[in-house]
């Protein structure tokens, strides 16, 4: 009974997942320009904080990394740019970055709580930087040209790209790794004791969620002509994930992909209504959601639906 | 079947086992007791990968496995059942079981492994789709036994297993090592509770300060006039 359940609720999850993918396929043959561009930066976003919560959600690692890794896809797009086609540049960004991010991740997974944030913060810099002199002494100039790609060419990337990166989480849940995962999280040496490679098992979730962080870098790359170290390596991609997966939720997959649809969206209709005040505006709703939704918007929604249908207080 | 020799472990400049030897042969409940500090469960992480000794020997089943990692040596069949249970506490309790019988040759099985467990803690088949941090400290202690069990292991290595726990708890728990014992798991408990715990096992070693004090059957340690004046209070 159970088992019929399961497959029933697999079968819908999937279904659901096939709409919205033809839904969101389909689009820019009704729509206008706006729409896809906007719907290219929540795409992005959405692949940066389901990537993000890939590694961090269960594991309670906070990486502070995402930045490098988006950035090195802007790289590989604009060192490769017009020679190779585009598909090829995007799994050539996500290759890049799981070999990077597998380097990175032995070395400082080891590293725990505060520490490791702060060195994946310090990573974002040390790479900023380094790329920065490479190009003062290699090529002798601070920035790079990157051949563009039409709108619907952006689109269609990164929806494929934001839906590899739901099927990727949605594997990795329902796996015995992901419970791995999550019992790295709560209770390491306990892992440990269970039989789980907790170092393997840390480093290759890192390595498999900065893929994604690097296909979303080279795929955006081309919608800028021209792009630098700053641009590339900007702290606000790591931040951003993190405060859209908490402002959505980190319960299952639904919540970042909310958090990061509602945030680019308020953030896009703040800038354009008032743009001295956005930051500001915008501050001011991050500390209220975290103060009285500290589910995310899908808590929220759930304690909301809850009490609608009444009882609410016993919890099944 | 498992061979611990010279065996020295420090954390940092502070050296907190020096030479120990120990041995469990197959089908045997031995007990490792002493003191608050004296090293039980530093010893205990040492063999089981947890920690890497300093220098010594531990071999298990013929394998050298002073160094290996933790996975690895549960995967060998050798369970180390930790100290203060360290059950996934966010977790519910089939999850906690299913955890662990993560080795790929455990995960097979761990269907009919599960049942076993549940034959053996019935009270964890009751709750199995409870969270475990809503279980009482001893449920969490059968728990964490039945978590040890998932990976079909040869040995257990268990640590502690009374600490926090009403006396009458703790005999249930020593009850239940027994029957463990009987269907064939050779086990290592490490205990402060001595008069039980040489009821119960066949042989013991005493460790004191992190040095081999004295070993041999029960009986005759319990009737040692060391151990009596030391562990016993008479």
């Amino acid at each position: 009974m159970k088992a019929i359940q399961m497959t029933r609720d697999k079968s819908v999850t999937l279904g659901l997942l096939i709409v919205a993918f033809l839904i969101l396929a389909l689009l820019p043959q009704f729509t206008s320009g706006y729409l896809v561009t906007l719907l290219i930066d929540i795409l992005k976003f959405a692949v940066l904080t389901v990537a993000w919560v890939v590694f961090s959600g269960p594991t309670g690692y906070m990486s502070l990394a995402t930045a490098a890794f988006y950035g090195l896809g802007f790289y590989i797009a604009a060192v490769f740019s017009g020679t190779v086609p585009f598909p090829l540049l995007i799994m050539l960004a996500g290759a890049s970055a799981f070999v990077v991010a597998l380097g990175v991740g032995a070395l400082t997974l080891r590293l725990r709580g505060v520490y490791f944030a702060i060195f994946t913060f310090a990573l974002v810099l040390l790479v900023q930087n380094v790329v920065l002199e490479v190009e003062r002494v290699v090529t002798q100039t601070r920035g790079r040209f990157v051949e563009t790609v039409s709108t619907e060419g952006v689109y269609y990337a990164i929806l494929i790209v934001f839906f590899l990166t739901i099927l990727a989480a949605m594997l990795i849940r329902r796996s015995r790794y992901g419970l791995a995962l999550q019992s790295i999280g709560e209770y390491e040496e306990a892992a440990a004791h269970s039989g789980i490679n907790v170092v393997w098992t840390k480093v290759l979730t890192f390595a498999t969620s900065a893929v994604f962080m690097g296909m979303a870098g080279a795929i955006i790359a081309t919608r800028r002509t021209y792009i630098d170290p700053y641009i590339a390596f900007n702290l606000n991609t790591s931040f951003l994930p993190v405060l859209m997966a908490m402002f959505g939720g980190m319960g299952n997959l639904v919540g970042p992909v909310l958090g990061a649809a509602l945030f680019t969206y308020i953030g896009e209709i703040l800038l354009t209504r008032f743009p001295d005040l956005y930051m500001l505006i915008f501050g001011v709703v991050l500390i209220v959601s975290i103060l009285f939704m500290p589910n995310g918007v899908l808590g929220l929604a759930q304690g909301v639906w809850r009490k609608m249908r009444g009882g609410g207080h016993a919890p099944s | 079947m498992l061979e611990i020799n010279g065996l020295s472990a420090s954390y940092g400049n502070v050296q907190v086992l020096w030479d120990v030897c120990l041995r469990v042969d197959e089908g045997e409940f031995v007990a490792l007791v002493g003191a608050n500090g004296a090293g039980k469960t530093t010893l205990l992480n040492a063999v089981s990968g947890v920690m890497k000794p300093g220098s010594g020997s531990v071999t298990f089943m013929g394998h050298r496995i002073d160094g290996s990692a933790p996975n690895a040596i549960v995967n060998l069949g050798l369970s180390h059942i930790p100290e203060s249970r360290q059950v996934f506490t966010e977790m519910s309790v089939r999850e906690n079981l299913e955890m662990g019988a993560y080795p790929s040759r455990a995960w097979k099985s761990r269907r009919e492994t599960m049942k076993k467990v549940f034959g053996l803690f019935p009270r964890l088949e009751e709750r199995a789709g409870q969270l475990a941090r809503s279980l009482s400290g001893g449920e969490q202690q059968m728990l964490a036994l039945g978590r040890g069990l998932m990976s079909l292991p040869k040995m257990c290595m268990i640590d502690e297993p009374s600490n926090g726990l009403a006396p009458l708890i703790v005999t249930e728990i020593f009850e239940i090592l027994k029957s463990l014992h009987k269907e064939g798991i050779t086990i290592l408990l490490v205990e402060q509770n001595v008069r039980q715990t040489l009821a119960i096992a066949d042989r013991a070693y005493v460790l004191e300060n992190g040095h081999n004090a004295l070993d041999g059957a029960c009986c005759d340690l319990a009737e040692s006039e060391h151990v009596r004046k030391a562990y016993l209070g008479h």
